[in-house]
């Protein structure tokens, strides 16, 4: 079967800010990483082409420099990679980034299980990857916890949903987002680094896409708009208590006896 | 429509100044021309900085017919008949919201034998309630869920549609919001209503501490999914009103997948229906200084949960993760023990009677949320506090 396993690369750490004083967004510190919500579908994929040698693809769409989350990918074990950029692609919110996905995906062949992670570590929505399975037209599961048999035409999964763990079986092609924490996701291969370097990552631009439109990638296939971004409020009736440890302590039992928790 | 660069005005230091304030990094200065690449999120940051070098063209005017939208809608999340408390939460939200506008609050409920238990959502505050009562969407299954989801949508056409991020809510919002080509946004901590009828949905962005303001103005319906126990649940009023029978046709009921088996999962230790919840933060530095705090949260029947890097440490299960990423909790205290307050975290525990927060670092923005904040070095003051505790006992 033909596996593709939809990644994203985050920055290394959420330390985007607003400047009380200026009301500006403050740069966050250098460096990405791949989303690490992630790294459990490429341990799936990979887990079944340990299996049966089903290729696995990988696919992105960010900037250029998110090759680099896709060379760690295929250093994993992926066999084939595609990064998505394009500047028409800029601003896309979470229904343009999930079509031009799918455009991508489209462009990438024919794909039997199409994986995603949970969410990302960035936008933290947890939407992208049930949009792309609709802009498909397949079948999704979220949460998906295992996988459990699957055979030419079918895969059977185990899901949660709130209090239950739901026994599906979806016909193939479909889309499964994974949770996190359900298997131990591998490390790349300082082997196939060396083997692979970085030569099989198919760049797709909106030039490559079926979809020639452009109001539908972008800022201008985004129904949401961000009016304005704020530091979060304050709270004002906050009391802030500093000095000796011990008389800290001493306040800390003050406060839960006034309030009745002791 | 979107970010315009006058390059005319623009020198090789104003761009550097310009790619500076960029907070993505998504400015590239190359060949004397400034340009904005796609890590741009649209946060107008260096509009504001610019001069007029660069300017945000807006979107021409709406093409689509607002009155035509009418009603905030709450969709019922259920587990045959039993309604999720969100659901409630959300109707008692969606009466503010419909009220601005003097708009109907709609409930819409999809399942088998549960035109009954669909009564319920009117001794809440609905005004009409719909119900899809059929055998074949018995179980959740997403292909007929977001096809009766999309059927209602067009039959009724409710202004702005408010789903329970639950797992259900998060499988099926976005899925239908894809199918109406419309916006959704996740988790949204905070929701307004404008006199025009566009619904005002803020969550946190970026990643990062920042809090965001959207909309969706060109579109309808207007999506978005908020989180259990972000908002109250209204006072019942009971009401004698009968839920409002949908047609189910076979072409929505065609599915590519099947359920095998529904096992009831033995319950979670769930820190969002606990009262009292210790929270440990990075300020905890290796896994066994935990059981320090654990005996806190011992000594006060506390449930124990933490922030995510202590997830990604392998410490805790996910499940007890607070945040955005996590759970939202809505206890009656809650100690933070040096949790530095990112507002990834602050947003799952806004709710709480009580917070507490220990830090050593008298700038965290911790302290912006709790109620009672101690400024010290934990390892001290917590063996202090239990040490009290006993000599008092």
């Amino acid at each position: 079967m033909n596996i593709l396993v939809c990644v994203k690369q985050v920055p290394g750490s959420s330390a985007v800010k607003v400047d009380d004083k200026t009301g500006l967004l403050i740069r966050p510190k250098k460096g990405n990483k791949l989303n690490p919500y992630d790294l459990f579908a490429l341990q799936a994929a990979l887990d079944i082409k340990d299996c049966d040698g089903s290729p696995v693809s990988v696919l992105t769409m960010g900037p250029p420099q998110a090759m680099e989350a896709i060379n760690e990918c295929l250093w994993m074990g992926c066999d084939e990679g595609f990064l998505i950029t394009d500047r028409v692609f800029g601003g896309a919110d979470v229904l343009a980034t999930s079509y031009t996905i799918s455009q991508g995906i489209r462009k990438a062949g024919a794909q039997d299980l199409i994986l995603c992670g949970k969410q990302t570590t960035d936008g933290d929505t947890a939407q992208v990857g049930a949009e792309v399975a609709e802009h498909l037209g397949i079948p999704h599961l979220s949460n998906v916890i295992s996988i459990v048999r699957r055979d030419e035409s079918s895969v059977t999964v185990k899901a949660l949903q709130e209090n239950l763990i739901v026994t599906e079986t979806l016909e193939l092609p479909c889309l499964l987002c994974l949770d996190a924490d359900i298997n131990t996701p591998r490390l790349p291969s300082y082997k196939r680094m060396k083997e692979m370097g970085e030569a099989k990552v198919k760049v797709l631009t909106f030039a490559d896409f079926e979809d020639q439109d452009k109001s539908h990638y972008g800022l201008k296939g985004s129904p949401t708009q961000v009016q304005k971004v704020f530091p979060p409020e304050k709270n004002d009736n906050r009391v802030l208590y500093k000095g000796a440890d011990d008389k800290l302590a001493a306040k800390l039992s003050s406060i839960l006896k006034e309030r009745k928790f002791i | 429509m979107g970010l315009i660069i006058h390059n005319n005005l623009i020198n090789e230091e104003k761009a550097r100044a310009l790619m500076g304030s960029c907070p993505f990094g998504a400015m590239e200065y190359k060949d004397g021309k400034l340009s904005i690449g796609m890590q741009c999120k649209m946060c107008k940051a260096c509009v504001r900085k610019s001069d007029g070098a660069i300017t945000f063209e807006e979107e021409q005017a709406s093409l689509i017919d607002k009155s035509l939208w009418n009603g905030v809608l709450v969709f019922c999340e259920h587990y045959g008949g039993h309604i999720h408390n969100v659901t409630f939460e959300l109707l008692g939200k969606a009466k503010e919201l419909a009220k601005v506008n003097d708009e109907p609050v709609l409930a819409l409920m999809i399942g088998h034998n549960i035109t009954s238990k669909a009564q319920e959502l009117y001794n809440y505050g609905a005004d009409s309630v719909y119900v899809y009562d059929d055998p074949g969407l018995k179980d959740f299954l997403i292909e007929p869920y977001a096809n009766v989801f999309e059927d209602f949508i067009k039959a009724v056409k409710p202004s702005a549609i408010l789903v329970g991020a639950t797992n259900v809510g998060r499988s099926l919002a976005p899925r239908v919001a894809a199918r109406l080509h419309t916006g959704l946004t996740a988790d949204c901590t905070s929701l307004e209503m404008t006199e025009s009828k566009d619904l005002v949905q803020i969550r946190p962005a970026f990643g990062g501490n920042i809090m965001a303001r959207i909309m969706t103005p060109n579109h309808r319906p207007q999506f978005c999914t908020v989180r259990y126990k972000i908002f109250s649940k209204p006072p019942r009023i009971e009401s004698d009103k009968k839920p409002i029978a949908m047609t189910v046709t076979p072409q929505m009921l065609a599915s590519h997948a099947r359920i095998e088996e529904i096992e009831v999962k033995s319950p979670d230790v769930d820190i969002s229906e606990a009262d009292v919840i210790v929270q440990a933060g990075r300020g905890v530095k290796t896994q066994k200084d935990l059981e320090l705090v654990e005996a806190l949260a011992a000594r006060l029947g506390a449930r124990m949960a933490c922030t995510r890097p202590l997830v990604e440490n392998g410490w805790f299960s996910a499940k007890q993760q607070i945040g955005l990423s996590g759970r939202t909790v809505k206890p009656k205290l809650l100690i933070c023990v040096g949790v530095s307050g990112a507002v990834q975290t602050v947003a799952g525990m806004k709710g709480s009677d009580c917070i507490i927060a220990i830090n050593s670092d008298p700038e965290a923005p911790i302290f912006d949320v709790a109620h009672y904040g101690l400024v010290g070095d934990l390892y001290k003051i917590i063996p202090s506090f239990l040490k009290e505790l006993d000599n008092v006992q």
